[in-house]
C-alpha cells in the first residue's frame, strides 16, 4: 500500500499540465516514475475511484480526476457509496 | 479609511456547477442575496479585496502544506477545476501585488505565513468571485488557510491571523475588502455530500454575527468533523474575517440550507470595528 505515493500522482494529474498529458501519451512510464501497488495501479487505470476512496485516498483528490475520468456528479457518488458498501462488513 | 467592507459566504462548486439542481425557491433567495451583497460590495468602491479561502489540494499537497499561504502575484488563473463543469470560464484575476507585499511583511511578526507568486484559484476562490465581481477586474489579495492536510491552523490561530491582517490594512490608504470564503457544515465529494447540520450552521452564524470570538473558537477538529462533517474546518475564514472586521453585529443576507449544492446558502456582511 503506497497511498502517499497515489495521492500525489492524483495532484499531479488534477493540477500539472504537463502530467496530465504524459498520462494520455505515455501513461506507463509515467505511472512507473510513481511508487504505486498493482492495485493501485489497475485502479488509476481503470478510474475506479470507488476503490480508490476504500484505498483511503482524500476526496478532493478524487472529485477532480472523477471528471478526468468523465464521470458525472452522481454517478461519481454513487460508485463512493458502492464502494463502501462492499467494503462494510456483512 | 483602509477597511471598508467585511463579508462571507459559502463557495461550494455546486452553486455553479449544479445551479439548476437547487429548486427555484432556492435559486432564488440565494442568487438574490448575492446579487445584494455584490451591489454593497461595489457600493464600497475598493481597490482592492482579501479573500480568505481554504486549501483544496489545489496548490499545496503533504510534501509541503504551509497552515496559511498569501499570493503576492499581479495575476492568478482560474479556476483550477475544469471550467466546464465548474461553469465558470477559465480566466485572469489582478493581483493587487503591493498591497500583498505590504500584508506579508506586516504580519509576519504574528504569524508565520508562506507566501507564493503562482497560486492558482479554485472553486474556493473563483464561485464567490463569479458571483460577486463577474468581471473579474478588482485586484485580490489571495489568503489560503490549511483545512485539509492536519495538523490544521488552530482556530485560535486563525483569530491572530486576522487580528495581524486589520492592523496591516490600517496603515494602508487602499480602500479594501475582506471576503470570507467556505464552509459551513458540509461533506465534500464523500458519500454523504449533500448532508447538513442546519443546526450547526445556525449556531455559528449567531456566532459569528455577534463576533464572539471564544464561541467562533472552541471547537476541536474533532468536534468539528463529527457535529458538521470534514468541510466545517473552512470556518477558519470566517473566524479570519470576523477578527479583520472586530465589530460586533452584521447583516445575514442568506441563511438557505441548499443540499443539491451541499451547502446552506450562508451570506452575511459584517459591521467594522473603528481603526485604531
Amino acid at each position: 500500500m503506497s497511498l502517499y505515493s497515489v495521492q500525489k500522482l492524483l495532484f499531479h494529474l488534477n493540477n500539472d499540465a504537463g502530467i496530465s498529458a504524459r498520462f494520455e501519451s505515455a501513461r506507463d512510464t509515467l505511472l512507473d516514475a510513481y511508487a504505486l501497488s498493482q492495485a493501485e495501479r489497475a485502479a488509476i487505470i481503470d478510474g475506479d475511484v470507488g476503490t480508490l476512496y476504500i484505498m483511503g485516498v482524500a476526496p478532493l483528490l478524487l472529485a477532480p480526476f472523477s471528471g478526468r475520468c468523465k464521470l458525472a456528479w452522481p454517478d461519481y457518488l454513487a460508485a463512493l457509496r458502492r464502494a463502501r458498501a462492499a467494503a462494510e462488513p456483512h | 479609511m483602509p477597511l471598508v467592507f467585511a463579508a462571507a459566504t459559502v463557495h461550494g462548486p455546486g452553486i455553479t456547477a449544479r445551479r439548476d439542481a437547487a429548486t427555484p425557491q432556492q435559486r432564488d433567495i440565494f442568487f438574490a442575496a448575492s446579487d445584494i451583497l455584490r451591489k454593497r460590495m461595489e457600493a464600497a468602491q475598493l481597490d482592492a479585496l482579501v479573500v480568505v479561502s481554504s486549501e483544496h489540494y489545489t496548490n499545496f499537497f503533504l510534501n509541503n502544506a504551509p497552515p496559511y499561504c498569501i499570493g503576492l502575484a499581479d495575476a492568478y488563473d482560474g479556476p483550477s477545476e475544469d471550467e466546464r463543469f465548474l461553469r465558470i470560464p477559465r480566466t485572469s484575476v489582478p493581483g493587487a501585488a503591493d498591497l500583498s507585499q505590504h500584508i506579508a511583511q506586516s504580519i509576519s511578526g504574528d504569524v508565520d505565513i508562506a507566501h507564493s507568486r503562482e497560486l492558482l484559484f479554485d472553486h474556493g476562490i473563483m464561485v464567490p468571485l463569479h458571483l460577486l465581481t463577474p468581471a473579474m477586474k478588482l485586484p485580490v489579495v489571495p489568503i489560503i488557510i490549511n483545512c485539509q492536510m492536519p495538523p490544521l491552523p488552530p482556530l485560535a490561530r486563525c483569530h491572530v491571523l486576522g487580528r495581524a491582517l486589520r492592523r496591516a490594512l490600517d496603515a494602508r490608504p487602499e480602500r479594501v475588502g475582506v471576503l470570507a470564503a467556505g464552509g459551513l457544515s458540509h461533506w465534500p465529494a464523500v458519500p454523504e455530500s449533500g448532508k447538513l447540520n442546519v443546526e450547526f450552521d445556525r449556531a455559528f452564524v449567531e456566532d459569528f454575527l455577534a463576533n464572539d470570538t471564544a464561541r467562533m473558537t472552541r471547537y476541536s477538529d474533532a468536534e468539528l468533523v463529527a457535529a458538521a462533517g470534514p468541510g466545517a474546518h473552512e470556518i477558519r475564514s470566517w473566524i479570519v474575517a470576523a477578527a479583520v472586521a472586530g465589530g460586533h453585529g452584521g447583516e445575514l443576507l442568506c441563511f438557505e440550507p441548499i443540499p443539491a449544492y451541499a451547502v446552506t446558502g450562508c451570506l452575511a456582511t459584517l459591521n467594522i470595528r473603528a481603526a485604531g
